[in-house]
C-alpha cells in the first residue's frame, strides 16, 4: 500500500497537448481574485449556492477569500464537494452558480465564482496541506463501489467519513471516470483530476483498478459488503449503423478525448467531421482543431435550437473554428480500408417531432475522421444479464426506466434497498457536478441506512 | 444674458486666498520647490511643514489601512516636525512668497514653551514673508514627549499663554491648529480664543496604531522591530473632523475662522467642511497618495456645485448646514418613517432580510409566495428550507422549461418585504440594500404636530432623569 505510485505521477503529460490545450479560463492571482472576491455580495440563502448541485456554501467561501482565510476556504467547499478542484474547471457555470447570481440583475456581471473556486483549490495544493477531513473511527462497515467516477468518489468520501469501508472497483487503470479521461484538457487536464483524488486518497479509500466486475462478480460483493453502490456511468457511444462503420478512421468522441488526454494520440488529419451536437460533440469537433485538422463539421439531423450542447460551448466552437451542418443525416461511410468521406442527406423535421429525409438531396462530406458522438448507451445489458446468475442476488431486480437506475432521489436508494447508485447510469449523463452530488447524498445515504449518522471527521 | 462664473476668492481672518484650497502642514509642503509645483498646479495656499529645531526622525513612519481593495482609507504617521534647519525653511518661504505674491504661505511653528522662543520665532517667519502664523499644538508623537505640540493642545492653560505670548510680537493673523485627541475639543478652542488668535484650523492627526502584522506579531509601521502610536488621518477621520468643527463652529466661545483639516480629498469633502462654517480646507493625504493634481478637479468641481446652486462666494454657503445641526433632544420624536422596497429593483439578496432579522427589528419577511404573511419564519428556517432542494444542471435538451430560465428579473420568492407596522425606521436596510435607490424610506403620516423631548419634559410628560445633565458630545 504505502509504496503506492500516487495517481498524478502515473501519467507523463504529452507535450504537444500541453502546448496545444493552454488554460481555456487562465487563473486568478492575488491582486485579481481579493477584489473580485470583495465584490460578492455576500447574499443570504444565495442563489448561486441553491443552483449548485453540491450546494457549496459559495459566499462563505468566498468570503474568506476576501479575508485571506484560504485553507479555511478550500475546506468550505470540499466540505460540500470533495471534486472542488475539478468542478471549478468542468463546470457549465454559466447555467449553475454564476448563471443564478443576483449581479446579473445589479450591473450584469456576475461574480467569477469558479475562477475564485480555482484559485482557493489551487492554493491548498500549493500549500501541500493535507485533506482536511479525517477518516471517522472505524464502524466494521464495508461497501463496494463500482466504478471509481466523480459519483464513487463523492460516495467514498462521505462513507469514509463516517467511517465505512469503502472499495471502489474501476475497469481503467486510474480513478475519476470522466473526470480524468473524458473532459476537454484545456478545461481540466488529466493531471489536475488525478491530484484531487490523489488528496482523497488520505481518506483510505481502497482503489481496486482494471478490475472488471461481471454479475457473478457483483453478486459476491453484494454478499461481501453492507451495501454496494453503483457508479458505472454509461456504455459504449451509439452506432450509426450504416455501411462502413468498420473502416479505420472512424472512432467516437470519447476515445477521441481519452486517447489525446493519456497521450495516446497527438494529431488527427486533415478533415474531421463529428456527428451529434451535444456537449461532449463539441469537445471533440474543438480537441480536432488543437490536434491539427484544417477542417472540422459538426452535423446534426435537427436545427440548432434542439442540440443539448450548452449555447456557450457552441459559440466556444465557433470561436475555434468548427463549422456546423444541420439537419443531415448520415446514409453511409465511403472509404476503401480508409474513410473518405460521409454519405449524407438532408432532412427536414415534421409537426410530431420525426425526422424525414428530402428528395435528391443526398451528398458526399470528404473527411479522414469521422467521430461519432450520438449519444451512449446504458448499463441495462449488464444489469439484466445478472438476473440469470441467480435469486441470491437482488441485483437483478433492480428497477429501470428507460436503461437508467431509479433511483430516490434524496438518498440514492433503488428498488433493491442494499443497492445504492448515482451519476450518468442514474440521470441519463449530465455534468461532473451532478455525479458528485448523486454520490454525496448517496453516502449521506448509505450511512443513514446503515444506521452510522454520526458526524463526520 | 450669460451667468457669471463664481469665484473661490475669499478672505480668511484678513488673509486674501484665491481659493480655499490649502496643503496643510506635512511631507506635501516639505520645501520651497514642492510648494511651487503645488501653486502651480492650482492650489490656493500652503502651510509649511512645521518648523522648529531640526529633528531625526524615524523608518519606516507610515502604515495604512486598506479597504475592500482601496488603499489608504486611514493614513498614520509616526513623523516629527521639518528635519531640515530653520535658517533653509525660512530662506525659502522668502524665495517662494517672491516668486508667488499672491498665494498663500502661511508659516507652521512648533518651539519649546518659553516666551523668547516664541518670540524669536515668530519674528523671523514674518521676517521671511509669511502670511500668517500655524501654531502646531497637536502633533501627537515624539513632539509631545519634549513638552511640545499635543503636550500643549491637551492643556488649555498651556494653550492659552502660549498664544498670548505668540499675540505679543505677531504682526500677521495667528492660526492655531487644534489636536483632536482631547475629550472636548471646545476646551482647547476657548482657549485659543482667550489667549487672542485669530483663527483655528483643525483637526490634526487622531492617535492609532492602525494594525498588527499577523505573522511576526509586530504593529505598523515598524521601526527595526518596534511601533509606536501614530497619528491617523485620510478619508477614515473625516467624519470625527467634521463633528469637531461643528462643535467649535456652534459655540460663541469658540467659534473662530477656521481652516478646516482632516479626510479632504475632493470638492465634495470641501462643500461640507465650508457649509459646516469653514473659509479655507487644508489637505494632507489625499495630496501624498495622488498628488498636487488632485487641486484641478477640486476646484472645477466646487465651482461647478457652486454654479448650479447660484452661488457666487463660498461666503454665499458658509454655514448653511450649522443651524440643521441641533441636540439629540431638539429632534422631533414624531417623525416617523418606514422602509419600502421597490421591487423593480430589488435583486434579490435578501441583505436587508438578514441585516433586520438580525440587527434590526425582525419586520423583513419572505413571503411573498405564501397565500398570508408569514412572520413566523426565521432566517434560519429559510435556510433550512433551501438545503434540502435538490437542483441539477439544466439541460434544454433533458429539461423542458428550463431553457427559457430568465436572469432579467428577481423571482418573487427572493424580494423581501418590509412590515411597515412594525417597521421602526432605522434605516439599516437601506444602508445595506447594494442596489441605489431600492429601498427609500417614506414618511408616513401620522397627523402628529412637532414633539421634541426638550418639549415633552417641559410638559411634564416625562421624567427628566437625573436633571441637567452634563452635556458631552453634544
Ligand atoms: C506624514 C505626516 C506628517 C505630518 N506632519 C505635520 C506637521 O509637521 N505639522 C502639522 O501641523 N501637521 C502635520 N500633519 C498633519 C496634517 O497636517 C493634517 O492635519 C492631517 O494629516 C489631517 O489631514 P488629512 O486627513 O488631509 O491628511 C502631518 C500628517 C502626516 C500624514
Ligand atoms: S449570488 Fe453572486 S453576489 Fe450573491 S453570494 Fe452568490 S456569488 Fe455572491
Ligand atoms: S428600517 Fe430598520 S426596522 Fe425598518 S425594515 Fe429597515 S432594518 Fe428593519
Ligand atoms: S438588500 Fe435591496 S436588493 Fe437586496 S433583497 Fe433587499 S431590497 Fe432587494
Amino acid at each position: 500500500m504505502n509504496e503506492r505510485v500516487p495517481f498524478p505521477e502515473q501519467v507523463v503529460a504529452t507535450p504537444e497537448v500541453v502546448e496545444r490545450f493552454g488554460d481555456l479560463h487562465p487563473p486568478f492571482d492575488r491582486q485579481a481574485a481579493v477584489p473580485e472576491a470583495n465584490r460578492c455580495l455576500y447574499c443570504f440563502d444565495a442563489p448561486c449556492t441553491t443552483a449548485c448541485p453540491t450546494h457549496i456554501d459559495v459566499p462563505s467561501f468566498i468570503k474568506k477569500i476576501a479575508s485571506g482565510n484560504l485553507s479555511g476556504s478550500a475546506r468550505t467547499i470540499l466540505d460540500a464537494n470533495i471534486l472542488g478542484a475539478s468542478c471549478s474547471r468542468a463546470c457549465p457555470v454559466e447555467v449553475l452558480c454564476e448563471g443564478a447570481c443576483v449581479m446579473h440583475r445589479y450591473n450584469k456581471q456576475p461574480i467569477q465564482i469558479a475562477r475564485l473556486q480555482r484559485f482557493a483549490m489551487d492554493a491548498l495544493h500549493e500549500s501541500g496541506a493535507p485533506l482536511p477531513f479525517e477518516p471517522g473511527p472505524e464502524t466494521g462497515l464495508a461497501v463496494a463501489l463500482i466504478g471509481a467516477g466523480p459519483a464513487s468518489l463523492a460516495c467514498a468520501a462521505e462513507l469514509r467519513r463516517r467511517g465505512i469501508r469503502a472499495d471502489l472497483y474501476d475497469a481503467r487503470p486510474l480513478p475519476g471516470g470522466l473526470n480524468t479521461y473524458g473532459v476537454a484538457e484545456y478545461k481540466l487536464p488529466l493531471v489536475e483530476s488525478l491530484r484531487e483524488i490523489e488528496m482523497l486518497s488520505q481518506l483510505g479509500v481502497e482503489f481496486h483498478f482494471e478490475t472488471k466486475v461481471d454479475a457473478a462478480g457483483l453478486a459476491e460483493l453484494e454478499r461481501t459488503h453492507d451495501a454496494v453502490f453503483l457508479g458505472i456511468g454509461l456504455g459504449a457511444i451509439h452506432q450509426l449503423g450504416v455501411a462502413g462503420e468498420e473502416l479505420a478512421g472512424v472512432t467516437n468522441a470519447l476515445d477521441l478525448i481519452a486517447g489525446y488526454k493519456s497521450g495516446a494520440l497527438t494529431t488527427v488529419p486533415e478533415r474531421v467531421v463529428v456527428v451529434g451536437a451535444g456537449n461532449t460533440a463539441i469537445d471533440a469537433a474543438i480537441a480536432s482543431v488543437r490536434l491539427g485538422a484544417s477542417e472540422v463539421h459538426i452535423l446534426y439531423r435537427r436545427g440548432q435550437e434542439q442540440m443539448s450542447a450548452f449555447t456557450f460551448e457552441y459559440q466556444h466552437a465557433k470561436d475555434e473554428g468548427v463549422k456546423f451542418l444541420w439537419h443531415v443525416q448520415p446514409t453511409g461511410i465511403r472509404g476503401d480500408g480508409v474513410v473518405k468521406g460521409l454519405e449524407l442527406t438532408r432532412v427536414a423535421g415534421t409537426e410530431d417531432g420525426s425526422i424525414v429525409p428530402e428528395k435528391d438531396s443526398a451528398f458526399v462530406l470528404e473527411a479522414d475522421l469521422i467521430v461519432l458522438s450520438i449519444g451512449q448507451a446504458t448499463h441495462a445489458n449488464f444489469l439484466s444479464g445478472s438476473s440469470s446468475s441467480g435469486s441470491s442476488s437482488a441485483f437483478g431486480k433492480i428497477q429501470l426506466e428507460r436503461g437508467r437506475i431509479v433511483i430516490d432521489r434524496a438518498t440514492g436508494q433503488t428498488s433493491q434497498p442494499k443497492f445504492f447508485a448515482g451519476g450518468d447510469c442514474t440521470n441519463g449523463g449530465r455534468e461532473v457536478v451532478d455525479a458528485v452530488a448523486d454520490g454525496k447524498r448517496a453516502g449521506i445515504g448509505i450511512a443513514g441506512w446503515l444506521g452510522v449518522q454520526h458526524g463526520k471527521g | 444674458m450669460a451667468k457669471d462664473r463664481p469665484t473661490l476668492a475669499s478672505t480668511f481672518c484678513g488673509i486674501e486666498c484665491m481659493n480655499p484650497f490649502w496643503l496643510a502642514s506635512a511631507p506635501p509642503t516639505n520645501c520651497g520647490e514642492q510648494i511651487m509645483r503645488a501653486f502651480d498646479a492650482g492650489w490656493g495656499g500652503a502651510v509649511w511643514k512645521t518648523i522648529g529645531e531640526p529633528i531625526t526622525n524615524v523608518s519606516s513612519r507610515y502604515s495604512s489601512i486598506d479597504w475592500e481593495g482601496r488603499r489608504m482609507m486611514g493614513f498614520n504617521n509616526i513623523e516629527l516636525i521639518s528635519d531640515r534647519p530653520i535658517e533653509v525653511n525660512l530662506q525659502e518661504i522668502a524665495e517662494v512668497k517672491r516668486r508667488y505674491p499672491k498665494h498663500v504661505v502661511i508659516a507652521s511653528l512648533m518651539v519649546e514653551s518659553k516666551r523668547e522662543s516664541w518670540h524669536e520665532i515668530v519674528q523671523r517667519a514674518e521676517d521671511a514673508g509669511a502670511d500668517g502664523l500655524e501654531l502646531n499644538f497637536g502633533c501627537p508623537h515624539g513632539m509631545s514627549e519634549r513638552g511640545m505640540g499635543s503636550a500643549v493642545g491637551q492643556v488649555p492653560e498651556y494653550c492659552e499663554q502660549i498664544t498670548g505670548w505668540v499675540k505679543e510680537k505677531a504682526r500677521t493673523p495667528v492660526i492655531v491648529k487644534l489636536t483632536p485627541n482631547i475629550s472636548d475639543i471646545r476646551v482647547a478652542a476657548r482657549a485659543a480664543k482667550q489667549g487672542g488668535a485669530d483663527a483655528l484650523s483643525a483637526i490634526n492627526t487622531i492617535n492609532s496604531i492602525t494594525g498588527i502584522d499577523l505573522d511576526t506579531f509586530q504593529p505598523n509601521p515598524n521601526v527595526d522591530g518596534k511601533s509606536s502610536h501614530g497619528g491617523y488621518c485620510g478619508p477614515a477621520v473625516k467624519p470625527i473632523a467634521l463633528n469637531m468643527v461643528q462643535q467649535i463652529q456652534a459655540d460663541a466661545t469658540s467659534a473662530l475662522p477656521l481652516s478646516g483639516i482632516g479626510g479632504i480629498g475632493s470638492w465634495r469633502d470641501a462643500a461640507e467642511f465650508i457649509l459646516l462654517g469653514c473659509s479655507t480646507v487644508q489637505v494632507c493625504t489625499a495630496a501624498m497618495h495622488y498628488g498636487y493634481r488632485i487641486v484641478e478637479d477640486m476646484q472645477d468641481g466646487l465651482l461647478n456645485w457652486m454654479a448650479e446652486k447660484g452661488f457666487a462666494t463660498i461666503e454665499d454657503f458658509r454655514g448653511l448646514s450649522l443651524p440643521n445641526v441641533h441636540e439629540w433632544k431638539q429632534l422631533n420624536l414624531n417623525y416617523q418613517i418606514v422602509a419600502r422596497i421597490h421591487e423593480d429593483l430589488c435583486i434579490g439578496c435578501q441583505l436587508c432580510y438578514t441585516a433586520c432579522w438580525d440587527g434590526a427589528h425582525q419586520c423583513i419577511h419572505l413571503d411573498r409566495t405564501s397565500p398570508a404573511p408569514d412572520t413566523t419564519r426565521t432566517p434560519k428556517m429559510v435556510e433550512a428550507e433551501s438545503a434540502r432542494r435538490i437542483s441539477t444542471t439544466p439541460i434544454p435538451k433533458l429539461d423542458s422549461g428550463t431553457s427559457g430560465r430568465t436572469n432579467a428579473i428577481t423571482p418573487l420568492e427572493r424580494i423581501p418585504r418590509v412590515d411597515e407596522h412594525h417597521c421602526v425606521g432605522c434605516n439599516l436596510c437601506s444602508l445595506v440594500c447594494p442596489v441605489e435607490n431600492c429601498i427609500t424610506m417614506e414618511r408616513i403620516d401620522k397627523d402628529l404636530p412637532f414633539e421634541s423631548w426638550e418639549e415633552r419634559v417641559a410638559k411634564g410628560l416625562v421624567a427628566t432623569g437625573t436633571g441637567e445633565v452634563m452635556s458631552t458630545n453634544t
